[in-house]
């Protein structure tokens, strides 16, 4: 550990040792997260998975949305190294595309909760008081209704297109960050630098974001990372529901939608992008936990 | 305790109110409208008519408050599609989405808690790691994939049980095939909330097993058992209770994707089929039918809360 502990119990180090050089926040975060091997190999993963999306139609070995009926259901082979679908399409190419989907749905829809959550949780635990109570009561109603029901009828009534899925998700996911930046505001706006900057005339709108926000950075990382996991998750639901991204554009999602049909005569059809949708959520939230670990170590020795 | 209940309360019937009115606009402001209006073989004159019927040229709060004024006193209207007054629609169906998300619950609690018990007093042991990697995989997993890969293996493969729907066709009610027939959609939907409640137990426990009076019913010489059973468990066990709270409407959501990979007829396949066809009144029954039981079963949860723990309602 980097931490310097004086152990006055201990015989032969009765002599508190001399501190290290103080090492940034940020430093000190990347060495506990590069320790962390699952959260290595999880970005890592991630990395590959973003480099094959930007490039998607560029990657993929044959044209993912031609239909070529006679080669319906095929092996895998050279040619189709996944097989091929009920339309002959190639599985392997399908699921390059996909990948392209459900990463641009979660990273959009994250960014829309995280921008409101901050919103909404910094001035309610900056400002207090009335402002406080009723921007925490709409985070509580939004959070004991329902709302993917609501999400359901957002998307049947105006229709699925990427804009329309990303709000609908955005919009109904932002309240757990909000609960974080708030708890994260009410921690540091008693501090001292706040006084002593609020003293040499720095008004609300400074204080808060110069001075206190960028104490809740850790914690915002952490939930954005935990936010694109479940956004990914929603849309690939929405889109098994046939409600998300429409055929032929393929997406983890509708892929699995339509295999289910054909369980009897492609049981393995379903397997792949059920896959890749529980390994890249998977990833997302091993990084999102070692981050939490790595920004802020206390969680863990709080015994969660 | 009877303010705090009457104060829950208020909020619990005020948020119902605000639920239906943003449905209520919502549907209303799509573009189109219902799509039996949309049939190519009405002339318009006779939609112009139907619409007018239908009460869809009146301003939306009027509009409003005629549904809400009908559903105050039982009446959700008739649906658009089949005519079949929407109650009996949604009492068709929500029995059966109860009986999924409840069966699911409880399972998921049944398994929950002893797990979390386990790993809470043996802390760091293969069990507690081996959990704890699995909640990763719980929280991450689609449950609809796993609900297609159980039916994989259990109905194509092994062919011990069906791939979907409530009954066999064709066969007269037993005890026995709904059980069948329960189980995969169950155990998919409990291992979904499985994951959450042993963490919940386990960080309850974890936290009560340090107090003072479970180190005194130690020191007074009680065996292990006693002291987690009789001291410690009831007081860990507050969190789960409000956790429940928290994962009903999460329950709900995820019964209704459930339903569709098992055609199970619940209010999901309900509501999905009625939001893309635009049948009104469906949608805002469903809907409301739904909040309803969530925010009513977590007002519960939060009366249960405050009973258990008193300086919840005092504070």
């Amino acid at each position: 550990m980097t931490v310097t502990s004086i152990a006055p119990g201990q015989p032969g180090r009765t002599v508190a040792r001399v501190r290290p050089p103080a090492r940034s926040f940020w430093r000190t975060a990347w060495v506990r997260f590069s320790r962390n091997h699952v959260a290595m190999v999880s970005a890592l993963f991630l990395l590959m998975m973003f480099v094959v999306a930007a490039f998607a139609t560029s990657v993929a070995p044959q044209d993912p949305n031609r239909v070529m009926i006679l080669n319906q259901h095929l092996s895998p082979s050279g040619e189709h190294l996944l097989g091929t679908d009920e339309s002959g399409r190639d599985v392997f190419s399908r699921l390059i595309v996909g990948a392209r989907a459900s990463i641009a749905v979660g990273l959009t829809a994250m960014i829309i909760s995280i921008v409101i959550g901050s919103l909404v949780g910094s001035v309610a635990g900056f400002f207090g008081g009335f402002v406080d109570t009723i921007l925490m009561r709409i985070t509580d109603g939004m959070m004991a209704i329902p709302y993917f029901f609501l999400v359901l009828i957002v998307v049947a009534v105006f229709g699925s297109s990427f804009t329309n899925i990303v709000i609908v998700i955005g919009v109904t996911s932002w309240m757990v960050v909000a609960r974080i930046v708030r708890s994260d505001v009410l921690r540091f706006r008693a501090n001292e630098f706040v006084t002593a900057a609020r003293s040499i005339g720095a008004g609300d709108g400074r204080l808060l974001v110069r001075h206190i926000l960028p104490h809740a950075v850790p914690s915002i990382l952490v939930a954005a990372t935990l936010g694109v996991a479940n956004a990914i998750l929603l849309e690939s639901a929405l889109s098994f529901l046939g409600l998300g991204i429409q055929p032929p554009a393929a997406s983890w999602g509708n892929m699995l939608s339509n295999s289910q049909a054909y369980i009897w005569d492609n049981p393995l059809l379903p397997l792949y992008p059920g896959l890749l949708i529980l390994l890249t959520v998977l990833a997302f939230n091993f990084l999102g936990d070692a981050l939490r670990d790595a920004l802020d170590p206390q969680y863990r020795e709080g015994g969660h | 305790m009877v303010a705090y209940a009457i104060r829950r309360l208020i909020q619990a019937v005020v948020l119902l109110v605000i639920v239906s009115i943003v449905t209520f606009i919502l549907i209303h402001s799509a573009p189109g409208g219902p799509a039996i209006l949309a049939n190519p073989d009405l002339s318009r004159d006779q939609i112009a008519q139907a619409s007018a019927q239908l009460g869809l040229d009146d301003p939306l709060p009027v509009q409003y408050g005629r549904w809400a004024g009908n559903v105050l006193r039982g009446d959700f209207g008739v649906s658009y599609n089949t005519i079949e007054p929407v109650v009996d629609l949604i009492g068709a169906r929500l029995p059966n989405t109860l009986l999924l998300a409840g069966m699911a619950l409880l399972l998921g609690l049944v398994i929950a808690i002893p797990l979390g018990v386990v790993c809470a007093l043996r802390r760091n042991s293969w069990l507690d790691r081996a959990v704890a990697g699995l909640t990763f995989f719980g929280v991450s997993m689609p449950v609809f994939w796993l609900g297609i890969m159980l039916i994989i293996l259990f109905s194509v493969q092994l062919r011990v049980l069906p791939s979907g729907g409530m009954m066999s066709l064709g066969e007269p009610f037993s005890l026995w095939d709904r059980l069948r027939h329960l189980i995969l959609p169950v155990s998919v939907l409990a291992l979904g909330n499985l994951a959450e409640l042993t963490r919940y137990t386990r960080s309850g426990l974890v936290t009560v097993m340090s107090e003072d009076y479970v180190r005194t019913a130690r020191a007074k010489g009680l065996t292990q058992r006693s002291v987690v059973v009789g001291h410690a468990l009831r007081n860990a066990l507050i969190p789960v209770v409000t956790i429940i709270g928290v994962m009903l409407p999460r329950a709900v959501s995820g019964a209704a994707i459930t339903e569709a990979v098992f055609s199970w007829p619940g209010m999901g396949q309900l509501a999905i089929n009625a939001a893309t066809t635009r049948d009104y009144p469906v949608v805002l029954g469903t809907t409301l039918v739904v909040a309803a039981v969530v925010i009513f079963s977590s007002f519960i949860t939060d009366l249960a809360y405050g009973y258990l723990d008193p300086r919840i309602r005092l504070g």
